[in-house]
């Protein structure tokens, strides 16, 4: 049973007492200790079950690795699933649940899984749920996810209250792990003169030295740990960051950090989380490495712990795991668990060690100390179920058929030798070689990530290179190199001894016993998160899954949160025996970002709420909010779909605006309308280039309407051009279309023709712009005064400038509605105030505003086309019926040569027409015409879709828009239409411009 | 994610403050042109791995549109340079062939 | 009319570790051409009384200002209610040379960041190395979703313009970022910015 000690604790504050509780039983812990440590110390050994088999699980590791104490903390709108309790620094208050079992921790139903575990070995999901094929999606998969997936979601309702934010920062050398390795990593580079930046995952600098008896200048590492951090905070070029982890190293020297501000501490006004968008010069990896678990039979069961992590909670949080340890190993390195646990008072009732020999320095220390040590030897099995009460030894050449000897003891320590973290430098492509010696991967110094000017931007060091023993040179020299490769000036001093006990050389032991037999085998876990055994890697071999990313995938190794930090090696050499070929042969799978996992949060940063997208809002915005709008989002902008008075329905409200529009007078905002200033020499000519018809040809103070076509010949914008000057346009876009056109225009004029002399300005927001619709419109602006606004004085299609009301205005007299309007332009500062005062004006005319809907509607009767309604990316002008206003004059212009191509003058294109149902019904949206009989495919043949329909409440029924098969030529034809389900609609089809056909009313 | 450098306002920036235009030194084939001149025009790219020509626009800082030299395997950039040209200027080139023996020129 | 004029959120405030002012009218004038053209360095001199910037500079004479924003163009910061009348003098003066000139004051949306803490609340949305930013220059970029000219214009002042339409953004963006208790002291330290 794992409890505190009496005396020790290098991280604890004992005079600090915190609550939490765990499954809703209250504990204490202390200030300083992660909520594994504080767990071990309340004797919670069981703090989960595993993915398939249910097994009981505990405490495996002490950090970033730990596959298994997996919790969910908070409650309510904060709950998380799946956290780490070994990264999870304790706070009062804590509240923590088990997950992955039913009905509770300690009795578990789904754990019947685990009596049968042949039942889930590699692959079955994928033999197993097969046929019939109807039960996946009724049967099997709500089984399946009944009872997959570790925590539970949050509640659907539940919405995250804490803060997030992201933050850009720029360093000349980063480097990441705030160990022995990276401190003097960071301090030579920052002595160098490089603007320094140091992330430390943890919440403490110096990495595992202390724990592992380092000694720096001949005294232990903590007092070299302290002055040299002291140091790096008190130099300008350096900033120090704890909590924060380098989750990702991504091309031309993008690091992602993420730095958990309040995770243990909460509070309301921090953010939780900061993700760090750092760009680097140069990144040191000082990850550290990550001690392996060997595979014997029971080696999940809670009480078998990796012999680093046991030290850690014994060192850090004086925490015991038990009081009686086996410790098991292949190395010297876990003889300073033995070491460490004998010195703390605990019992070790041996080191078994896989070697045949046991001779280093460390052994003899032990052996010096009284412990006992068995050579040649591993382990058999593990007794226990929920909790280790003992170990079976076995001679490690064996096949495991008996035991040696059985062991007495209630936790278990286990090393099977140490792998570099080589993610971070293998992100963004770094190599790896296999090191005969370490039995580890290792960063190849001659392979790194390249960088944007070709040369290599990562360096590995300490033990993330590889380094098993001293590190302090080393991480000096891999410093030196960064910064020179930024030409920093300084030179820094040289670094700190420090020293390690000289170690034998571990032996590679993959399997315990070697020859073990299958029934051993079936109870080896590789990947403890994902229940991933022995056995089923060597399945996943024989039956052809030879490519180590195929044998992941199949087994599901290293495929859990954790992404196989214990278990990835472990399960290669497996599969490299399996397969007959050596480690390097099989190689790794892809290291990935994020490191571990981070929060959606973090990556959403502060793009929530209010400032989830930005919202562009015209000058009249407030006015249409406070006067029922109902809004219709047009790219970013917000327009008024139509306003609603009380008790009026949407539909109701739309056809009141467009009959008042037609009898009385209607205000649109056009704000949004694009509206781009061409200006210079060439502007006429670059415009007749642009559009499909001719422009160079206006006269100042007139309007056209125009064309603009890609180099495909397909629409893509329309509106009307005003000539301001001889050298000068002003080009109205649709509201989507501002920026993009905007874009293609200085596009063409930088890249193609940059000697053409033309200015483009975007003025798109200079202006409100607001549209004054309906018979009464004239007599309306009239009373505002100022300008000469007759037939006469301002003719259809003409502009003028002048002061209207006395505000400074530009008045366009162009139609989108078939009525009298004017379109009034004034400055977007005004434009509130303008819009105020039409109002007032028009009162007793019946001055209306209108929105969206009603504007389409009114262009629908007026047979006016849309651009994204009749047009979709594969529409040219000829298709509606828009040849006028493409220019047979021009020899060039942006789509004429699209526009020859044989597919284009296909007279059984489909054209614009009206359509008018029998019934008076509105057709459904994008409905297909179709013709009697079917196609090679056998599906229904197709001659033609509905583009615009609408309600017309001017004809009191439904209006409609639609391209056909030689549509004009089939006027009066009754066409078929489908509908919901397999109705058909009957359509017949005709002209597509219903109101005043002769254009009186726009004219007068 | 890429660093930048505009060559029309100095700025160093990363891609974001970029939009992409694709392949650079295209040539336009207007009214009158083949099919197989229209054809390579609007649809055919090399696509290489490694050397590549392209087009960037500092949409977000200057406006002014640019191009750049650039490794598609290795994302090294060989450099950029400024957008009124149908050919990579002489230096880039010389760089590339430096960095690149192997490379065979862009045609 | 000009008393009828509204700035896009009428002087907003906002108090965090840097205070967020929408700064009210402005007046802008977009000037494109050629910038090392004789005449035209004179005539904006002339009009304004500020010397040409050199390349994302800004440089400032009474209550004008001139800002390098691309190579072939400057934007003149003026009184709100000016900015018509110098627009008008400018195109009078560079009349028959290739440049244009327009009046964009109400195109766009201007907020004081002040505090020694700007860096830091920027630093949150804008891809930028703020370090390398001293008095006088201008950087145009990206801040989060939408794009922003942030010009260094005192010791511990930003001035940065947006687009009118996303001032309401903008701002509801600035507030989040230099919301106290969420200073990240990565350019100032904690006894700068308390």
């Amino acid at each position: 049973m794992s409890h505190r000690l009496a005396k020790g604790g290098r991280l604890i504050n004992r005079a600090h007492e915190q609550k939490f509780t765990f499954n809703g039983k209250p504990m204490r812990g202390l200030k300083g200790d992660t909520l594994a440590a504080s767990l071990l110390a309340n004797g919670q050994m069981l703090l989960g079950r595993s993915f398939k088999y249910h097994r009981p699980r505990g405490v495996v590791a002490s950090g970033a690795e730990e596959p298994n104490a997996l919790v969910g903390l908070g409650r309510g709108d904060s709950y998380e699933p799946n956290q780490r309790t070994t990264t999870t620094d304790l706070f009062d208050g804590l509240v923590a649940e088990s997950q992955n079992h039913w009905p509770s921790l300690n009795f578990d139903l789904l754990a019947l899984n685990n009596l049968v575990p042949q039942f889930l070995t590699a692959g079955f999901y994928y033999k197993t749920f097969i046929q019939p094929r109807a039960f996946w999606k009724h049967v099997y998969e709500p089984i399946i996810r009944h009872s997959a997936g570790l925590g539970k979601a949050p509640k659907q309702d539940a919405r995250d209250p804490d803060r997030y934010e992201q933050i850009y920062a720029f360093c000349d050398v980063l480097v990441i792990g705030g160990g022995i390795a990276g401190l003097q990593a960071a301090l030579t580079a920052a002595q160098a003169g490089a603007k320094v930046a140091l992330w430390e995952q943890t919440a403490h600098w110096g990495g595992r030295a202390p724990v592992d008896m380092v000694e720096i200048d001949g005294q232990p590492a903590d007092i070299w740990i302290k002055t040299t951090v002291k140091t790096l905070e008190s130099m300008d070029n350096v900033q120090l960051r704890l909590r924060c982890m380098g989750a990702g190293v991504h091309d031309h020297g993008y690091v992602l950090g993420y730095e958990r501000i309040t995770d243990h501490a909460p509070d309301p006004a921090s953010p939780r989380h900061r993700l760090w968008r750092m760009r680097a010069g140069q990144i040191i990896t000082a990850t550290g490495a990550i001690e392996r678990p060997l595979s014997f039979a029971g080696n999940d069961v809670p009480g078998v712990m990796l012999a680093s992590a046991m030290r850690d909670y014994v060192v850090n949080y004086a925490v015991a795991p038990g009081h009686e340890v086996v410790v098991v190993t292949n190395n010297d390195d876990a003889y300073r668990t033995a070491i460490t646990l004998r010195k703390a008072g605990v019992g070790v009732a041996a080191v078994v060690d896989a070697r045949a020999q046991a001779t280093g320095a460390l052994p003899e220390q032990a052996r010096a100390m009284g412990i006992r040590v068995l050579t040649g030897k591993g382990i058999r099995k593990v007794k226990g179920r929920g909790h280790v009460n003992g170990v079976e030894i076995c001679r490690i050449d064996s096949k495991g058929t008996a035991y040696t000897e059985k062991l007495d003891c209630d936790a278990i320590a286990m090393s099977g030798g140490w792998s570099p973290v080589v993610h971070l430098w293998s992100h963004c492509g770094g190599k790896l070689l296999w090191d005969e010696v370490g039995n580890f991967f290792r960063p190849d110094p001659d392979r790194p990530p390249l960088g944007a000017d070709g040369a290599g931007f990562v360096h590995a060091c300490g033990s993330a290179a590889g380094a098993m023993g001293a590190v302090l040179a080393e991480a000096h020299a891999t410093a030196l190199k960064a910064a020179q490769a930024l030409r920093a000036a300084s030179t820094p001093p040289a670094p700190a001894d420090d020293r390690v006990a000289d170690a034998a050389p571990m032996e590679a032991v993959w399997m315990m016993p070697r020859n073990a037999e299958y029934d051993l085998r079936m109870k080896m876990w590789l990947d403890f998160q994902n229940d991933v055994k022995v056995a089923d890697v060597q399945l996943a071999a024989r039956e052809g899954f030879q490519s180590v990313e195929h044998a992941k995938r199949y087994t599901t190794l290293g495929m859990a949160t954790d992404q196989g930090k214990l278990s990835n090696i472990n399960g290669l050499a497996i599969l490299s025996d399996a397969l007959g070929q050596p480690i390097p042969a099989t190689g790794t799978t892809t290291f990935r970002p994020p490191y571990t996992p981070i929060s959606l949060g973090a990556i959403a940063g502060e793009a929530r709420g209010a400032v989830f997208q930005p919202l562009r809002r015209t000058p009249l915005h407030d006015w249409h909010e406070g006067n029922g709008a109902d809004w219709e989002p047009v790219g970013h902008w917000r327009r008024p779909y139509t306003y609603r008075r009380s008790g009026e329905s949407r539909h109701d409200a739309v056809n009141r605006e467009v009959i008042n529009t037609r009898q009385n007078i209607g205000l649109l905002d056009a704000s949004t309308l694009g509206k781009i200033l061409v200006s210079g020499p060439d502007a006429g000519r670059f415009l007749d280039m642009l559009y499909t018809n001719m422009m160079s040809t206006l006269k100042p103070g007139k309007c056209r309407y125009g064309l603009m076509c890609n180099e495909n010949g397909f629409l893509m914008d329309d509106g009307v051009v005003a000539r301001i000057d001889e050298q000068s346009f002003l080009v109205h876009t649709t509201s989507g279309g501002a920026d993009h056109i905007h874009a293609w225009m200085e596009d063409w004029l930088q890249c193609e023709w940059w000697d053409w002399k033309v200015h483009t300005l975007n003025l798109t927001e200079q202006f409100a712009q607001i549209a004054v619709v309906g018979p009464k419109a004239r007599q309306l602006l009239e009373r505002l005064g100022g300008m000469d606004l007759s037939r006469e004085g301002l003719p259809f299609m003409d502009w003028r400038e002048g002061t209207l009301g006395g505000f400074s205005a530009r008045v366009f007299r162009i139609s989108f509605s078939g009525e009298l309007s004017f379109e009034v332009a004034v400055p977007a500062s005004q434009g509130r105030a303008f819009w105020d005062r039409l109002l007032a004006e028009g009162q007793d005319l019946g001055i209306m505003p209108y929105g969206t809907e009603a504007l389409h509607i009114l262009r629908a009767e007026k047979g006016f086309i849309m651009i994204g309604d009749e047009t979709d990316g594969t529409v040219i002008p000829q298709d509606l019926c828009l040849n006028w206003a493409i220019s047979k004059k021009k020899a060039d212009f942006l789509g004429k040569r699209g526009m020859e191509r044989a597919a284009m003058t296909d007279p059984n294109r489909w054209t614009l027409v009206g359509l008018e149902t029998l019934d008076g019904s509105v057709l459904p949206h994008g409905a297909l015409a179709v013709r009697a009989g079917k196609n090679a495919n056998k599906q229904a043949i197709t001659e033609g879709r509905v583009t615009s329909t609408y309600f017309s409440a001017t004809f009191g029924r439904g209006i409609a828009m639609g391209l056909v098969e030689r549509g004009p030529e089939r006027m009066g034809e009754v066409i078929s239409f489908a509908g919901a389900g397999n109705t058909r609609i009957a359509a017949r089809i005709v002209d597509p411009v219903l109101y005043d056909k002769e254009g009186e009313k726009q004219n007068v | 994610m890429l660093m930048l450098t505009c060559p029309c306002c100095g700025i160093t920036a990363e891609e974001t403050e970029f939009a992409p235009g694709g392949e650079a030194h295209l040539k336009r084939f207007g009214p009158g042109s083949s099919d197989g001149d229209y054809e390579s025009y609007m649809f055919q790219r090399k696509n290489p791995r490694g050397v590549h020509f392209e087009r960037w626009r500092h949409a977000y800082g200057c406006g002014k549109w640019f191009l750049a030299a650039r490794d598609t395997m290795t994302l090294e950039v060989f450099g950029t340079y400024p957008a009124q040209t149908t050919q990579p200027p002489p230096e880039i080139i010389a760089k590339i062939k430096q960095k690149r023996p192997e490379w065979e020129g862009s045609q | 009319m000009s008393d009828l004029a509204q700035s896009a959120l009428q002087s907003a405030e906002f108090e965090g570790f840097v205070t967020i002012r929408e700064a009210g009218l402005q007046g802008m004038i977009t000037l494109r051409g050629d910038l090392g053209a004789e005449g035209l360095a004179k005539a904006v001199t002339k009009a304004t009384g500020c010397a040409m910037p050199a390349p994302r500079r800004v440089t400032s004479a009474g209550t004008c200002g001139v800002a390098w924003m691309s190579p072939d163009e400057v934007m003149i910061l003026c009184s709100h209610d000016k900015a018509p009348d110098i627009a008008q003098t400018l195109s009078k003066a560079l009349e028959g040379q290739f440049a244009t000139v327009a009046v964009v004051s109400d195109a766009r949306a201007v907020f004081k960041l002040q505090g020694a803490g700007w860096r830091d609340a920027l630093a949150k949305i804008c891809p930028v190395d703020f370090a390398t930013l001293t008095e006088g220059d201008i950087r145009r970029t990206r801040a989060a979703q939408v794009a922003a000219a942030i010009w260094v214009s005192g010791k511990d002042e930003a001035t940065l313009v947006c687009f009118r339409s996303v001032a309401g953004y903008m701002f509801d963006l600035l507030s989040t970022v230099a919301a106290k208790g969420t200073e990240p002291y990565l350019y100032s330290l904690p006894t700068e910015t308390s």
